[in-house]
């Protein structure tokens, strides 16, 4: 539902903004697609009754043009990903039959994207409770949409930023009863409920991932794809909350959040971002306390000893 | 020992306050010492039972607070906390002095206790600063960590939240240590243990 409430504000601003905003770097061939799925509504020249004819666009087909240009694949023309016969209107039924790339079809195997390890990010996705319940059912597009996506996780500089764009993903998806059933038959469970037991739950979701918890941690990778069982889930608070938070392996990681840091130093990104009970150990506080309560109690001991010896 | 040198010091409100008072600090240092230092688990239970332990011995020492401030501003108990200025100086090192040596000698104490004067100088002036200005600030940092999105996002580079709790945590340590002292100088009567009967019954042993 929120979803669908976005997608009709993104609408309204691309319906109201006029035709310019569909970005005048768009190939010509994206512009004619974009006419009518950039727009709330559209029109077209219906050859039967010779008239022209105004309808409403399916909401779910709507593009956010400004969300496109800036996603990594910004600079494709439609056509590249999709039919050219989609240059007719009305499509052709077949068309919906058309078997779309995949992340791995376009990225398996080619050097240039070496860096961000799709074949392991597979390997490990495949490994997932999605994979294991749905199989090839389960795209990467179910959880990373080829129209907008960005690497957020490697270029964002807040930890914010990449919180909520991660756990967007999934709430897309376990808040929204229509894409659940896209890939299930059942109905997902509240999550709300099921996180009953972690207090400031709601505080928790802004400021750690789903991922966090419901992966193993693996440090060569940039993101852990391996969606764990439920039971395998991390419940121990202490697994965050302590010096040795296993936070700083994952979320805290990354070099784009340590470069905001002044001195480098993962101490100051915990403190930039958040306070984490009992993770931020400032070491000055902990020597200065350990003192402070070692000399009053030196202190009265030594004045103990002299009351004692004394009234004797 | 009768009860003609004992004096009814305490009032039952007072007393009451003191014992929620004691109860709650001294499960919020426990508690909090266990979320701090969470990785040595101190203590042996667990951080969610220390999280639920401090914010309820927290919003009861706030109750408890007002209660005080309540009571003090209807009662008289409110003269004992009367600042004096008038040879301030002077007093607090005859109370001073009396703690560094004279009490080893048996000397009486400078500012013996009668009902008009429950606390000696020194005493008064700490209890001023701990419930008047530590207490406050820990009840104001605490619950602004309760409710995180009262606290400004940042505060030059730091995060607000994080200044915050360096904050709550500092005068947490101050209270402590006031604690120690305190069970300390209570526990110097002729007897250890009879200033804690006092906090019970409410009298004061005033024989020697
Ligand atoms: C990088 C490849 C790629 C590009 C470029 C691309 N698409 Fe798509 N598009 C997809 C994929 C993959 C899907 C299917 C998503 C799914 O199944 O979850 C899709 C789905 C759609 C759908 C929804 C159809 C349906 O049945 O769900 C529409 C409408 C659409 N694209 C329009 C466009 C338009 C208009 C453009 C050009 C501005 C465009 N696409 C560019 C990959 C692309
Ligand atoms: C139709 C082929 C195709 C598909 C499908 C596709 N990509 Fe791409 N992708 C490309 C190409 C080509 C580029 C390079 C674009 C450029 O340089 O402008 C690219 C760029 C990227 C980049 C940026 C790489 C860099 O060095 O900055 C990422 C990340 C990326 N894609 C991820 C994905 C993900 C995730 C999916 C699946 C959801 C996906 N791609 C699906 C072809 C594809
Ligand atoms: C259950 C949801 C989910 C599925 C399914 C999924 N991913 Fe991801 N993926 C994420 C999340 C969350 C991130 C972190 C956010 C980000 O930066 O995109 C991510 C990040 C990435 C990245 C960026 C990593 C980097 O180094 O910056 C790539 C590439 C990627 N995924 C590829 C894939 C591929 C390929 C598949 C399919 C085999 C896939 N993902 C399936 C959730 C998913
Ligand atoms: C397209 C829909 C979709 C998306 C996106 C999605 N999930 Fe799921 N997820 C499901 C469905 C359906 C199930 C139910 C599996 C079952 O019944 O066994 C599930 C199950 C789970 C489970 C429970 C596994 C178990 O043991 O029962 C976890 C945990 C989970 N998802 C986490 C995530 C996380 C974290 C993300 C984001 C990175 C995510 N999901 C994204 C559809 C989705
Ligand atoms: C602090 C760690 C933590 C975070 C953060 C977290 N989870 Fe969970 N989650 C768990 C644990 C532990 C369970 C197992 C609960 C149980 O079995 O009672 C669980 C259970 C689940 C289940 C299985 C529900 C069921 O009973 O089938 C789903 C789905 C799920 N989480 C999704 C998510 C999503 C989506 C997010 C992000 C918005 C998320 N979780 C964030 C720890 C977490
Ligand atoms: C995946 C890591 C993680 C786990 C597991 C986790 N926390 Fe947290 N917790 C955090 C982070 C990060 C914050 C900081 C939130 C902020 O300041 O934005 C936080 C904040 C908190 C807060 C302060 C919230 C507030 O409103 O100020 C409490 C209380 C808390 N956690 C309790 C718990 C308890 C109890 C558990 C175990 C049941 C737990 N946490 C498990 C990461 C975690």
């Amino acid at each position: 539902m929120r979803y669908f409430k976005l997608l009709l504000i993104f609408s309204f601003i691309v319906l109201f903004s006029g035709e310019e905003a569909i970005g005048s770097t768009l190939p010509e061939e994206s512009r004619q697609c974009l006419k009518c799925h950039a727009n709330q509504t559209y029109s077209y020249y219906n050859d039967w009754i010779e008239a022209e004819q105004k309808r409403m666009m399916n909401p779910f087909y709507i593009i956010d043009t400004t969300l496109f240009i800036s996603g990594v694949h910004g600079g494709f023309k439609c056509f590249d990903c999709h039919s050219s016969d989609y240059e007719t209107y009305p499509h052709e039924a077949e068309l919906k039959l058309e078997p779309l790339s995949t992340c791995i079809d376009c990225h398996g195997g080619d050097d240039t994207y070496a860096d961000f390890q799709f074949e392991r990010i597979e390997e490990e996705f495949q490994k997932s409770v999605h994979y294991e319940m749905a199989g090839e059912a389960f795209s990467c597009s179910k959880c990373h949409n080829q129209h907008y996506y960005t690497p957020v996780t490697r270029t964002s500089h807040t930890v914010g930023a990449i919180v909520s764009y991660s756990n967007d993903m999934c709430l897309s998806c376990h808040d929204n009863t229509l894409k659940y059933q896209t890939v299930s038959a059942g109905q997902g469970p509240q999550l709300k409920q099921v996180h009953d037991w972690l207090p400031s739950q709601e505080r928790h979701f802004k400021s750690v991932r789903c991922i966090d918890c419901h992966t193993v941690v693996i440090d060569s990778l940039m993101v852990s794809h391996n969606i764990m069982n439920k039971s395998e889930a991390l419940r121990d608070c202490n697994g965050c909350h302590s010096s040795n938070s296993l936070l700083k392996a994952s979320l805290y990681k990354y070099e784009n959040l340590q470069s905001r840091a002044s001195d480098g130093s993962l101490g100051s990104v915990f403190t930039n971002e958040a306070y984490i009970i009992g993770a931020n150990q400032n070491p000055l506080m902990k020597l200065f306390s350990l003192l402070l309560i070692g000399f009053t109690v030196l202190g009265i001991a030594a004045h103990w000893v002299l009351r004692v010896l004394k009234k004797k | 020992m009768n009860s003609s040198n004992r004096i009814y010091l305490y009032p039952l409100w007072v007393r009451i306050w003191h014992g929620v008072n004691a109860l709650g600090i001294i499960f919020l240092i426990i508690s909090g010492l266990r979320m701090q230092y969470a990785d040595v688990d101190l203590f042996g239970f667990s951080f969610k039972t220390a999280i639920t332990l401090h914010n309820v011995a927290g919003v009861s020492i706030s109750v408890n607070y007002v209660l005080f401030l309540i009571g003090n501003f209807v009662t008289t108990n409110k003269y004992h906390y009367r600042v004096e200025l008038d040879q301030l100086v002077e007093k607090l090192k005859l109370q001073s002095n009396y703690y560094l040596s004279g009490i080893f000698t048996n000397e009486p104490a400078p500012f013996p206790v009668s009902p008009k004067q429950k606390f000696n100088p020194l005493q008064k002036y700490v209890y001023i600063a701990v419930m008047y200005v530590l207490v406050p600030l820990l009840i104001v940092t605490g619950i602004a960590l309760l409710f995180p999105e009262l606290i400004v996002e940042r505060i030059y580079s730091f995060s607000g939240i994080y200044l915050t709790a360096l904050l709550h945590g500092a005068i947490g340590l101050f209270i402590f240590i006031f604690l120690i002292i305190h069970l300390y100088i209570a526990s110097m009567g002729k007897n250890p243990l009879i200033a804690f009967r006092s906090m019970i019954d409410g009298f004061h042993d005033v024989s020697h």
